[in-house]
């Protein structure tokens, strides 16, 4: 193999003296000392000066935005690609900084392939500007007085996130060999390869030496490696059929409902009021009505009201939502509030109020009673059944054979509840 | 279906019917970032799929899903405006390199992050011209349970056939809300079959040739021709040019294949009612305030009918041939632009087109009813 198996070209599409070319050039040696094969190898490019490279490659080539190709040669190494193919990704020094995220989390992830970066310290293709790469002092077309702050050290920032092995050098001379070193590492591997930009780089900083500026930047030239297990893609993962729990429900029980009925249940968070409102359902399902059933509450879903909207019909129901409704269960205070205007908005229907609460203006029926006799916890499920045993919608029997089906009965207080039942 | 389905009910949430359809015709990866009313889809996708990853942020989530388009995978993700808006430069990236993914956009009220929690119509108006160029992007929304599942299905589908990404809309109201449903309903959903190059071919493999306006797919992770994959203007072989002609080809192509094949992929309902003078047009979670406002005015003896589009972008001719056949057309949105007759019409609606709208609620039927006889 020679280094033409890798390039179509021996003219490189950069500015006369511009590092990518060596960078290209080399880059396609160490893979040829390596022994890949040209399409064993997927070559990833970034936007910039060096991702204009593709058309020279008899690699596959995938050339996609400006800082994405880390993720992009990322979402290639989650594929099944076996262990003889090799993903080298060019990016840029810009392309570093607009998608340096990328970078850490191809590192976090220890993932297979290598980010090769060629550092000329500024974005090249758009005319020379400050990146976040550019030493301090630098002079770019927009830090003409040179740049006021350093730039990151990338090498230091991927090792810390986790990668396998990171290089910073010098992009002069051979460098096949310190690519090999890179490109042999099994796991996520990082090298910087630092340049001046003839066009623009030269002209700005005249008679600054690439290896002066390397040593007042302050990042030093080096190796670093540790020992990680790479990334492996996760094989024959379990999977579920969505559809395997989702149990239809044998019409058990009757209801006497004729016509749609909506209904608010609301309490505030952890007392029970989405797990009281889906044996409503439950139970009204097991009855051969229709149902639909959506919580709400605040975003921060452990304070504050938990409400549940449930409509109920012996026909199929298309719109579900609920303005004002025929009945509304309201267990805490947080549930009243939530509720309130709804209720005052009730001409008719049936409010369920707890005892120690203000029953707020409404046309609907009141009905009080002490929903929280048996804990905060029980209220919105008490009061369920205090529902079912004063309307008939449902009957109190679907609802314990809806909580006996699930294995809920340990976790309720079934006994208190019947006893409570009984007495009124 | 299982045979002890057969006829019964049971409760189910339309996230879960999306997730399961989607793996059933194909999609393989579910990339994930959580946003509130997507993540049930998030959670499903998670137990459902055989790959599963938890990406840092969306515009990684689209990366990492065309890497894997480019591998050869179907991926998918659920995400509401603010991660689709990230997403958007990596969607056109997808666009222009001819990947097959889903994205499932679950609407909630904007702008910004606006309320997470409240449902909405918001984002059509976006969704028309997001690829750079104003070219199409399939865009389908669903409008009950059943399509939640047919839909999600065909989406996969357009996307492996048309090789781009689609876009099935949907929104909080429809995804975060359990219903009592009959799983018999449910038709078979086939595995959908790719095509790809046929590696016998003697002579050049080139990724953008298009045999029917679709180029035929090799992944990378074969080493037998090289396949280009490239997201700047390029010729047949995937080489960046200029605006040259051959590069010019191929982006009108990306336009072509997408409005030429539409007929494949044109679903609506419409419920044309004989000698009705007045057409009600919903979509998405409107279409069931629709769907009961127009069997109460029945119910009344008005005589209205009903069009359901489902296929949103591009938009079929069809929707306007049938709505320019009525005497008075009731668009109805939970927006307060009328952005679906826009999309058709720009600002210059018909006159005998009344728009009902909303905002931080569902449209009711109530509403509905009263435009219909205004
Ligand atoms: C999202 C986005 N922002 C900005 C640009 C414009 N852009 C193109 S190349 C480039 C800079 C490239 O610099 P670098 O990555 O250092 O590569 P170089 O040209 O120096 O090789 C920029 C900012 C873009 N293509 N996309
Ligand atoms: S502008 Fe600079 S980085 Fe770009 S090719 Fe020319 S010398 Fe290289
Ligand atoms: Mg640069």
């Amino acid at each position: 193999m020679t280094i033409n198996t890798f390039l179509n070209t021996d003219a490189l599409p950069y500015c006369k003296g511009c590092g990518h070319d060596l960078i290209a050039r080399n880059t396609t040696k160490a893979l040829v000392k390596l022994g890949y094969d040209p399409l064993d190898v997927i070559m990833v490019t970034d936007i910039g000066c060096h991702g204009i490279i593709d058309k020279c490659l008899n690699t596959h080539t995938v050339h996609g935005l400006h800082g994405r190709s880390v993720a992009l040669g990322a979402g290639i190494s989650f594929g099944d690609i076996g262990p003889e193919k090799k993903i080298v990704v060019f990016i840029g020094d810009g392309g570093t900084t607009i998608g340096l995220q990328h970078i850490m989390e191809a590192a976090r992830l220890n993932l297979n392939m290598t980010v090769v970066v060629h550092n000329n310290y500024l974005y090249g293709m758009t005319g020379g500007q400050t990146s976040g790469l550019t030493p301090v002092g630098f002079n770019t077309t927009t830090s003409g007085e040179g740049n006021p702050f350093a730039g990151y050290d990338l090498c230091a920032l991927s090792s810390a996130a986790g990668a396998a092995y990171t290089a910073r050098i010098t992009g002069i001379g051979d460098i096949s060999d310190k690519l090999v070193a890179a490109f042999a590492v099994k796991g996520f591997s990082l090298i910087e390869v630092l340049e001046i930009c003839p066009s623009y780089g030269v002209k700005l900083n005249p008679k600054r030496k690439l290896a002066e500026i390397i040593e007042k930047a302050g990042k030093p030239l080096g190796e670093w490696t540790q020992d990680r297990e790479a990334f492996s893609a996760v094989q024959g993962r379990k999977t579920q059929d969505l559809l395997a729990k989702v149990h239809p429900v044998k019409k058990s029980f009757n209801s006497y409902l004729k016509t749609p009925m909506s209904m608010v249940v609301s309490g505030s968070a952890g007392e029970g009021v989405q797990l009281a409102a889906g044996l409503i359902s439950k139970a009204a399902l097991s009855s051969g009505l229709h149902v639909t059933q959506k919580g709400s509450y605040p975003v921060t879903v452990g304070v504050g009201f938990s409400t549940a909207e449930i409509n109920l019909s012996p026909q199929p129901i298309h719109f579900h939502g609920i303005n004002v409704p025929d009945m509304a269960l309201i267990t805490s205070a947080d549930g009243l509030a939530h509720n309130r205007k709804r209720i005052e908005s009730m001409k008719e229907g049936m409010l369920f109020i707890d005892s120690s609460l203000p029953v707020p203006a409404t046309g609907a029926e009141v009905i009080q009673h002490d929903f929280r006799a048996l804990g905060a916890r029980n209220a919105a499920i008490f009061s369920v059944f205090f529902f079912a045993l004063k309307t008939g919608i449902i009957s109190t029997e679907a609802i314990f054979k809806v909580i006996e089906d699930e294995g809920k009965a340990e976790k309720l207080p079934i006994a208190k509840i019947k006893e409570a039942l009984a007495l009124l | 279906m299982q045979e002890n389905n057969k006829g019964k009910r049971a409760l189910v949430d339309a996230s879960r019917l999306i997730i399961e359809s989607m793996a059933r015709a194909g999609a393989d990866a579910f990339i994930g970032y959580p946003i509130t009313p997507a993540n049930l889809l998030y959670q499903y996708g998670s137990q459902r799929m055989p790959l599963m990853l938890a990406a840092p942020d969306e515009i990684t989530t689209l990366q990492w899903m065309t890497g894997l388009a480019a591998a050869g995978k179907v991926p998918i993700t659920a995400t509401s405006f603010p991660g689709y808006a990230l997403m958007i430069e990596s969607v056109n990236m997808a666009y222009m390199m001819e990947l097959p993914m889903v994205i499932i956009l679950v609407q909630r009220l904007g702008p910004a992050t606006g309320t997470a929690t409240c449902g909405a119509q918001g984002d059509l108006s976006l969704l028309k011209g997001n690829i750079s160029g104003g070219h199409p992007m399939p865009v389908f929304c669903t409008s009950n349970f059943e399509d939640s599942w047919t839909l999600s299905a065909k989406a996969v589908e357009t996307a492996i056939k048309l090789r781009t990404p689609v876009i099935l809309l949907t929104s909080k109201e429809e995804v975060m809300t359990t219903k009592s449903f009959d799983m018999d309903a449910l038709p078979a959903i086939e595995l959908v079959e790719r095509k790809y190059y046929d590696m016998q071919c003697d002579g050049k493999y080139k990724s953008y040739k298009a045999t029917d306006l679709v180029p035929d797919f090799l992944p990378v992770t074969q080493s037998k021709h090289q396949v280009r994959i490239n997201a700047s203007t390029h010729d047949k072989e995937g080489i960046l040019q200029h605006s040259n002609e051959e590069a010019m080809a191929n982006t009108q192509r990306l336009e072509d294949k997408i409005r030429h094949k539409l007929f494949e992929y044109t679903l609506y309902d419409y419920h044309e009612v004989k000698e009705a003078q007045k057409l009600v047009v919903a979509f998405g979670i409107t279409a069931a305030a629709a769907r009961d406002a127009v069997k109460e005015l029945e119910k009344q003896g008005e005589k209205v009918s009903l069009l359901i589009p489902k296929t949103m972008i591009p938009a079929p001719e069809v929707y306007m041939e049938i709505m320019d056949s009525y005497a008075k057309v009731v668009v109805a949105e939970e927006n307060i632009n009328n952005q679906f007759s826009d999309m058709l019409y720009g600002i210059r609606k018909p006159k005998n087109h009344h728009f009902v709208g909303a905002l931080g609620k569902m449209i009711t039927p109530q509403q509905i009813i009263e435009e219909v006889q205004a």
